[in-house]
């Protein structure tokens, strides 16, 4: 990189950020690291603070993505993210790229110069040729930090809308509610006067406009840019009866607009394709999911994903909080499965705090994955069950059994939902006699009997075969490219379960099968899914033996504090959660906050591979290949 | 699959189970001779039922286990008549969407903080129910309430925000002992170990009064070193 | 049912002999008897408080038991909107929408801590701090999430409000009184088009400031 010499960050990259005098420590390169330094020369590949290599030259970016994907069998891109900088002038973009068949991931990352006020910075290369799966996460870099990425195939705003103003996730970016960087606010104590946020704010709501916005005359289009690649190449009737093929770009949506948001595609069969969009209000997106699909009569041809209609900020509200504040907000992503997030977050803390919780905790934290992780595949046949036009019964028979773990949640944590049991160093509350009853009354006698008999419901019944067997194909080779994690991975023949690729926790010690199956469609998903319900039964029946030997009361390692402090550095953890991978990526400056708190969500990654697998299928079958990935809307939208 | 059909019967057979069941179930209440009969809405909610599920709210009610929490209570000492809350203010720097907010008493002569909070505001609105406040409170002052029938008309709030201050907040804590009864226990329990020590520390005063040619030597050895 | 004859059959109005025959009423009991038991949600999730309102409508809870019997996911057909979880800027011009399209009477519930005020997420940029900011509600539940039986609670206090409505004061059977909210715009943030005079004349004091 002709740069690198001048390059700031380049220049010293041993400055780090936050730390007061001593320079950050380098990270140690593993064995694939310096392969890869040595096929790449020592001057593009240099040790990035703490963790990861540094690729100086960003031009060459897509060429060390392929070098790892094609020699090192780095054949997945976990996790894609950036962090700002601020008072090094640079943003960092972090990927983290995974072996399908295990191991720890290898990080590398890149450095463009941040730029002044709102606008772009300099671009860097799109590695969606090279890992499909860097597809959305490059467009939600762009969206928060405005970090272009050339060459990336619809690079538009994701999660918020096109024409916002600003870029959130920017450290120099303050939402109207603004009150500080750090909680706790000074003001809630000790002279708190209860005051409305609306009241101190200049617009009196959570709203900010640019000097000399007049809303009279502004002409919003939240969703430009989104149905004109899907015009592309379709014939479009103009008003005056001649035809043209339209371009990628404003005359297809000029005519998309005419036709009343559809466009007419006349090919030789005389068929009209026209654009549905379904959601955000629809009883079959599972929340708050918007899909644009292209029909040509009821196939669907192309599909395109509108997401952010619950983009609660998570990330930027989680670099204020303390790290302790975080935990519930944790139980907040994945509301189905609040106990797995928690797990996720505060293994991945505890690995930068180096602490290990007590062996009662450990237990305990698996039983309570694991229950949830029942109770989450329970929700989710049922639900992929109505989408099927299976109303309600096999939903509701299922929501009872729910119910009954998350009594036991809820007596334990105090919660059905937003349980907030994990604590750095172990849990909040050990579990009574009674409480332990009920578990081992669910795990020995109820649980097993209604597994048997979901599957008798379901399993054979030739309705659910028919309409399931087949549908939704993603071969393993494609699953991987695009990241895809959890049971549905799993169902296409790849045995990727993070609890045994990178063991975390006490997992070791159970004997449990990882299932995999080979159809990689939508009846392979739902059997692994009950195979799963099976294998963590498994887990949960030897936990509650093993936990006997454990001291009663012994939760918590350490002393039980508010003020955490983590030391400098950056760490990624994982869990495996019912929908599939978790990841943390946390980056601490020394203080009480963290410094950035990234979450990579398994159901929003998963939805890169929607398109692939529902283009070709009738639309009811889109439905229910959707369902068949199990998203939660609260960990897409984030 | 062999023959066609033989899935869809084996599924009906599991909905015919269920609805034998709740009669079954029904059966087994009536015919229950022992004469100790769990209230229905614990019956129904327990792991051993088969049947029928449901538990008809308002007119009775899922017994709330003790960790429950809803929005949190300020615990008044009925036997001092005191607030327990000292205005530390650690519950407002837990609280993850910080919706506690505190005013300090403050002596009106010396201008010093008195422990006792002038004004305690919680604002339900944005309280996310973790209970941290009442999990790291040193004083058991603060404490989750059970009370979750809290819907209201706009026009029974001002700003239609239910923001509870100190006056709503404060409950006696014999309150807290009935909803919280094991938590209660072990509060009693520290306060009588505390209040052991105190009298063993005070007896051993008195003892060393009563004996001042050891006090010294004994309760101060660096100042005679 | 049972309340309601119970009343009617005492009533001392009715002759003795006839009080099993003939009931009395006034035609706002009967109306508003029928209303309260007949009110249709709309199925529409929004967030965590969403699983909530399943649970609610699930075996357990069995809503059906006041006869609000099922959930239409088509705002036509629907009389109340639970607003069940939190409303982000993006989500809220659908929201408003979906509440123009539904016939009066109709009614609100503002579910949970998010619903209400923003909740723990108010802080957020692209979270509105309260639907009430752009829909009339009629019933706000405290809580993240409220239990299922604080969602039956609310519910009853619903079924409290329309009982006192009276049919020579409803709005709704009167000319003018259809009101459209005009749906917000997502311009550089979310605008909403009743305050937009004021806006303008704020941004452009704030650009010669």
């Amino acid at each position: 990189m002709s740069q690198t010499p001048t390059n700031p960050p380049a220049a010293k990259p041993a400055a780090g950020h936050g730390a007061k005098a001593a320079a950050p420590k380098l990270a140690v390169l593993t064995p694939e690291m310096q392969q890869l330094q040595q096929h790449f020369g020592e001057a593009l590949i240099t040790p990035a603070p703490f963790v990861g290599v540094l690729v100086n030259d960003k031009r060459r970016l897509v060429d060390v993505a392929r070098y790892l994907r094609d020699e090192l069998k780095y054949d997945s891109i976990t996790n894609l993210t950036a962090v700002d900088y601020i008072k090094e002038g640079y943003f960092e973009v972090v990927y983290q790229v995974q072996r399908s068949t295990g191991g720890e991931p290898l990080t590398f990352k890149a450095r463009v110069p941040r730029p002044q006020g709102n606008d772009l910075s300099e671009p860097l290369p799109s590695l969606t040729a090279v890992y499909a799966g860097a597809d959305f996460q490059e467009r939600e870099v762009y969206d928060m930090f405005g970090i272009p990425f050339e060459g990336h195939p619809d690079l538009r705003r994701i999660l918020l809308w096109e024409g916002f103003y600003g870029w959130p996730l920017r450290k120099d970016w303050h939402e109207p509610y603004y009150e500080g960087d750090t909680k706790p606010f000074e003001s809630r104590w000790p002279g708190g006067d209860h005051k409305l946020a609306e009241e101190r704010v200049p617009w009196e709501d959570n709203v900010n406009y640019p000097p000399g916005f007049d809303p009279l005359s502004f002409v919003a289009n939240p969703d430009a840019g989104l149905y004109d690649s899907m015009m592309h190449g379709v014939r479009v009737v103009q008003s005056d009866g001649s035809a043209l093929t339209t371009q990628q770009n404003g005359t297809a949506t000029a005519a998309a607009e005419r036709n009343g948001g559809a466009a007419t595609a006349l090919d030789e069969l005389q068929t009209d394709q026209i654009i549905v969009n379904m959601g955000p209000q629809h009883p079959s997106t599972h929340g708050v999911l918007r899909m644009v699909v292209k029909l040509d009569g009821e196939t669907v041809t192309d599909l395109k994903l509108a997401l952010g209609y619950l983009h609660r900020n998570h990330e930027k509200i989680g670099e204020r909080n303390t790290w302790l504040h975080n935990i519930p907000y944790t139980d907040r992503l994945d509301y189905i499965c609040g106990l797995a997030n928690e797990w996720g977050y505060v293994l991945t803390v505890e690995k930068m705090m180096g602490i290990k919780p007590t062996e009662r905790a450990e237990y305990l934290r698996v039983l309570m994955a694991e229950l949830t992780r029942i109770q989450s595949h329970f929700w989710a046949i049922g639900f992929l069950l109505n989408d099927l036009g299976a109303f309600y019964t096999p939903a509701l028979y299922f929501i009872t059994e729910r119910d009954l773990i998350l009594d036991l949640f809820e007596s334990v944590t105090g919660s059905r939902l937003m349980c907030n049991y994990f604590r750095f160093g172990g849990v909040a509350r050990d579990l009574t006699e009674a409480q332990l009853a009920h578990a081992k009354e669910l795990a020995f006698e109820r649980i097993p009997r209604k597994i048997d008999e979901l599957e008798a419901l379901l399993t054979d019944n030739e309705i659910v075969r028919a309409r399931t067997i087949g549908v939704g194909y993603l071969p393993a080779d494609r699953s991987i490219n695009y990241s895809l994690t959890g049971p549905c991975i799993r169902a296409a023949g790849v045995p990727y379960d993070i609890r045994r690729v990178d063991p975390y926790g006490i997992y070791d010690r159970f004997d449990f099968d990882i299932p995999v199956l080979y159809g990689a469609d939508v009846y392979d998903r739902y059997r692994v899914r009950v195979m799963e319900m099976r294998q963590s039964l498994r887990i949960v029946q030897q936990c509650l033996k093993q936990m006997e030997d454990t001291r009663w009361g012994d939760i918590q390692a350490g002393k039980k504090a508010y003020n955490h402090r983590v030391p400098a550095g950056q760490a990624y953890g994982r869990v495996e959660t019912p929908k599939g991978e978790l990841g943390f990526y946390l980056v601490s400056d020394g203080g009480q906050n963290a410094y950035r708190y990234h979450v990579r969500s398994s159901s929003f990654i998963n939805l890169n591979s929607l398109k692939e697998m529902v283009v070709g299928h009738k639309v009811a079958d889109a439905v229910v290949i959707l369902g068949s990935l199990d998203i939660v809307l609260g960990e897409v939208d984030r | 699959m062999s023959l066609m059909g033989i899935g869809i019967l084996k599924g009906l057979g599991v909905t015919l189970r269920h609805f034998i069941d709740t009669y079954a179930e029904d059966l087994k209440y009536i015919l229950n001779k022992s004469g100790v009969q769990q209230p229905r809405p614990l019956r129904r909610q327990s792991p051993k039922n088969r049947g029928l599920v449901t538990v008809e709210y308002p007119k009775e009610r899922l017994p709330l286990p003790e960790n429950f929490r809803y929005i949190p209570f300020l615990v008044k000492d009925t036997q001092t008549n005191d607030d327990k809350c000292t205005s530390c203010g650690i519950c407002a720097k837990v609280c993850p969407p910080q919706c506690i907010w505190i005013v300090r008493t403050e002596d009106p002569v010396t201008k010093r903080p008195v422990p006792q909070p002038k004004q305690f505001y919680i604002d339900t609105t944005i309280c996310m129910n973790c209970g941290y406040c009442a999990e790291f409170c040193p004083f058991d002052a603060i404490k989750m309430d059970h009370n979750y029938e809290l819907s209201y008309y706009p026009e029974e709030q001002p700003h239609k925000r239910l923001i509870h201050d100190k006056h709503i907040l404060t409950k006696p804590d014999t309150y807290h002992a009935a909803i919280h009864p094991s938590d209660w226990q072990r509060e009693l329990a520290e306060k009588a170990a505390e209040e052991e020590k105190k009298r063993a520390a005070a007896e051993a005063k008195a003892k060393a009064a009563a004996n001042p040619a050891a006090a010294p030597s004994s309760t101060q050895p660096p100042a005679s070193a | 049912m049972t309340e309601l004859t119970a009343e009617l059959q005492n009533d001392p109005r009715v002759p003795e002999e006839l009080r099993n025959n003939v009931f009395i009423t006034t035609l706002d009991k009967i109306y508003n008897w029928g209303r309260k038991r007949s009110v249709w949600p709309m199925l529409f999730g929004l967030a965590c408080c969403a699983i909530e309102m399943i649970a609610t409508a699930a075996s357990r809870h069995d809503l059906a038991r006041f006869g609000w019997e099922l959930m239409r996911a088509s705002p036509r057909q629907a009389d109340l909107m639970i607003v069940s979880g939190t409303v982000t800027k993006k989500m809220v011009p659908q929201i408003v929408r979906l509440y123009n399209q539904m016939p009066e009477p109709r009614y609100v519930i503002a579910m949970g801590a998010c619903a209400t005020a923003g909740g723990p997420f108010k802080e957020g940029y692209n979270v509105v701090s309260g639907i009430d900011k752009f829909i009339p509600v009629d019933v706000y539940i405290t809580g993240c999430p409220p239990r299922p039986e604080a969602l039956l609670h609310s519910f009853l206090k619903l079924q409290e409000k329309i009982e006192k409505q009276s049919l020579r004061n409803v709005p709704w059977y009167r000319p003018g009184t259809d009101d459209i909210i005009p749906v917000p715009m997502l311009g550089p943030d979310l605008v909403d088009m009743r305050r937009a005079e004021a806006i303008r004349a704020k941004a452009a004091e704030s650009q010669n400031a």
